[in-house]
């Protein structure tokens, strides 16, 4: 069947000098563009030496022990965790038994690139079919080989340059901690990724070092080293050879924006006085400052990944207590909402059996599904959450992920009864547990909807596949349908309904999530006071009229407009 | 052959900063000295990349032996290292 229908055109799709990302770190930077060198090419397998084995292997070897004194120079330099990573790599470059395999494929007359190439090869096979903590190694070994390869091919250096005439925009597919460890303000005006999402390695590093980033920006990669680039890390928007003027507008905007958004302080609330908690999503205690500096109330969404993801023996109960009590303590009277672990087949955790092979992950055994399976993980982590909550002055809320049915919700909640956790909730992220949401109210203390997952699952459209942003747009009116279903359920059973997807850190939005019913706002701290100031501006009845128009518009574009005209105070903010 | 048998105590296993520490106090010395799995194969000590591909977890029991002069101090020193909490 043929149509002659045009396929929409694609609001992001990028075209040549625009490109939009997730902005991760406020303020506006400009510079040229430094693309960081990805795969440095794989020597020939065909490739010899003249004949002088000797002098051959040499080279080799004084190549490795540049690489491993490099690597050793900037750990001293950069200090702390990357240190020890950039220590073992130096380790790694002078392994005797790797200088022993590359002696003797250059014996058999083969040249030094290949034979550093399948000296690595060989273990990086062994690391890489271990798994878990291992296989993450992986990308640490190839890099390595990388740098020695590009010293004996003389090609480019993979890294960044560490001296330049004027800070430059740094563009890669992600940032690896060699590459940043021995960067600075001076150098960097601002960071833009391809891959990457507001807790990845770039976003924490630009927020430390108060450098602007965008993440997530698809087509990045293409532009080339040179050309001069304006990155907005609030809206998430890169322009490519902006003017002079551009790139002072976007400055003085910026400087106005941040001018107007600190001039609103104090807990969240509508012009009216509408009370609307705002709360910070937190990947670890690392995450602290950056929300506190932001005013956050508590935190919305605490991830507990970090603790259970890349080692070999599970997190101890006393490593759990105090990962958990930093964050507690950090918010005495405040509210803080812990997400048990999300684990699955594309996160598979290195302690526990590998799960059977699965062609779609995003469907498959994860969230509370795994702890169904492993229930020893979800007691042990039920029960250090209950010894960490004595004693701090937080209120605690315990919330399950990929909960789909009211039965599962029950189970969960007597499963934290026992443990001694008096305040259980569920994320809303799948289609069922939303439809269904006056159902699972009765059997919960709290819904927290996690808009990404419940577009990705409602639209069948995977969050990892940048082709499909559209389909993801938190605008998509039946995605508005469904958060106004639960939150009005929750409501009617007298529960609370949070936001903490990245649909609440988009100030506009969280306008019209207030007047869909949601009763707290959980976002990156970064955007925390933009959305403060934007409901400070407007009452709770414009949010109602604004969700009420952009419920019936017929697509996210037309919603968007709908709700803005009802929201005038945010032209003020420049938003 | 002077060798030892050890638990291996630190939550992480013969891996990450453990691993680089026993890794660093055999490559001191001058005599040979290997490391294997209960009943495996051994690799030398001296090669970290040799030593987290063996993939030593918390509560494994590992081997490690060593051959002529000041062996004993050696393997006390490396036992020490992989016993540690």
């Amino acid at each position: 069947m043929s149509s002659s229908t045009p396929w929409p055109p694609s609001r992001r799709r990028p075209d040549v000098d625009r490109m939009a990302g997730v902005g991760v770190s406020p303020g506006v930077g400009a510079g040229p563009a430094h693309l960081l060198v990805g795969e440095i090419p794989e020597p020939p397998a065909d490739a010899r030496h003249d004949g002088d084995a000797a002098a051959e292997t040499a080279r080799a070897v004084v190549a490795l022990e540049r690489v491993a004194a490099d690597l050793e120079a900037r750990g001293v330099q950069a200090g702390g965790t990357a240190e020890d990573v950039l220590e073992a790599q130096a380790m790694m470059a002078r392994d005797p038994e790797l200088v022993e395999g590359v002696s003797a494929l250059v014996g058999g007359g083969m040249a030094a690139s290949r034979a550093v190439y399948q000296a690595f090869q060989k273990y990086r096979d062994m690391l890489a079919s271990a798994g878990g903590y291992l296989a993450e190694r992986v990308a640490d070994l190839d890099d390595i080989r990388d740098r020695v390869v590009a010293l004996l091919t003389g090609v480019p250096m993979p890294g960044v340059p560490v001296d330049a005439a004027v800070p430059y925009v740094l563009i890669a597919r992600d940032l690896a901690p060699a590459d940043t460890a021995v960067l600075s303000r001076d150098l960097v005006a601002a960071f833009v990724t391809e891959e990457g999402g507001p807790t990845s390695h770039t976003a924490i590093l630009a927020r430390a070092m108060g450098v602007p980033a965008v993440v997530a920006c698809a087509g990045a990669t293409a532009i080339t080293s040179g050309t001069p680039v304006l990155v907005d890390g609030t809206s998430g928007i890169v322009r490519l050879m902006p003017s002079d003027e551009e790139v002072a507008e976007a400055r003085d905007a910026a400087a106005a924006r941040q001018a107007a958004l600190s001039a609103v302080t104090g807990p969240g609330r509508t012009s009216d006085g509408h009370p609307v908690p705002l709360l910070a999503n937190v990947g670890g205690p690392g995450d602290l400052p950056a929300a506190l500096a932001n005013g956050a109330e508590g935190v919305g969404l605490y991830r507990t990944e970090f603790l259970f993801l890349d080692r070999a023996a599970p997190p101890s109960a006393a490593e759990q207590v105090e990962a958990y009590r930093a964050v507690l303590a950090a918010f005495p009277g405040g509210r803080v909402v812990v997400r048990t672990l999300d684990a699955g087949a594309d996160k598979p955790l290195a302690f526990l059996p590998p799960p059977g092979h699965e062609p779609n992950p995003a469907l498959g055994e994860r969230g509370l599904r795994m702890f169904r399976v492993h229930q020893e993980v979800m007691a042990a982590q039920l029960g250090a959450l209950a010894v960490a909550a004595a004693g701090t002055e937080a209120k605690l809320q315990v919330m399950a992920p990929m909960v789909a049915t009211r039965a599962e919700a029950e189970w969960f909640v007597r499963a934290c009864r026992s443990a001694g956790l008096p305040e259980a909730g569920i994320m809303i992220e799948i289609p069922a547990a939303a439809l269904r949401a006056a159902d699972l109210a009765g059997a919960v203390d709290f819904f927290s909807i996690g808009t990404n997952d419940l577009a990705q699952y409602t639209f069948a459209a995977d969050r990892q596949l940048s082709g499909l942003t559209e389909l993801q747009d938190p605008w998509q009116p039946a995605l508005l349908d469904l958060i106004h279903g639960a939150a009005v359920a929750a409501s009617a059973q007298g529960k609370g309904c949070g936001v903490c997807g990245e649909a609440a850190a988009d100030p506009v939005l969280a306008c019209v999530l207030v007047g869909l019913g949601v009763t707290s706002l959980s976002m990156a701290s970064p955007a925390l006071p933009a959305v403060r100031a934007a409901l400070a501006r407007h009452s709770l009845d414009q949010c109602v009229l604004a969700a009420v128009d952009a419920r019936g518009a017929p697509s996210a574009e037309i919603a968007r407009a709908a709700a803005r005209a009802h929201l005038p105070g945010l032209a003020d903010l420049a938003l | 052959m002077a060798e030892r048998k050890v638990t291996v105590q630190s939550e992480v296993g013969l891996h990450a900063r453990p691993a680089a520490t026993f890794v660093q106090t055999a490559a001191k010395a001058t005599v040979n000295v290997t490391v294997a799995r209960m009943s495996g194969e051994p690799v030398s000590a001296k090669s970290i990349l040799s030593v987290l591909a063996l993939d030593v977890r918390q509560g494994e029991t590992i081997v490690i032996s060593a051959d002529g002069e000041g062996a004993d101090e050696l393997l006390d020193a490396l036992a020490a290292i992989a016993s540690a909490p």
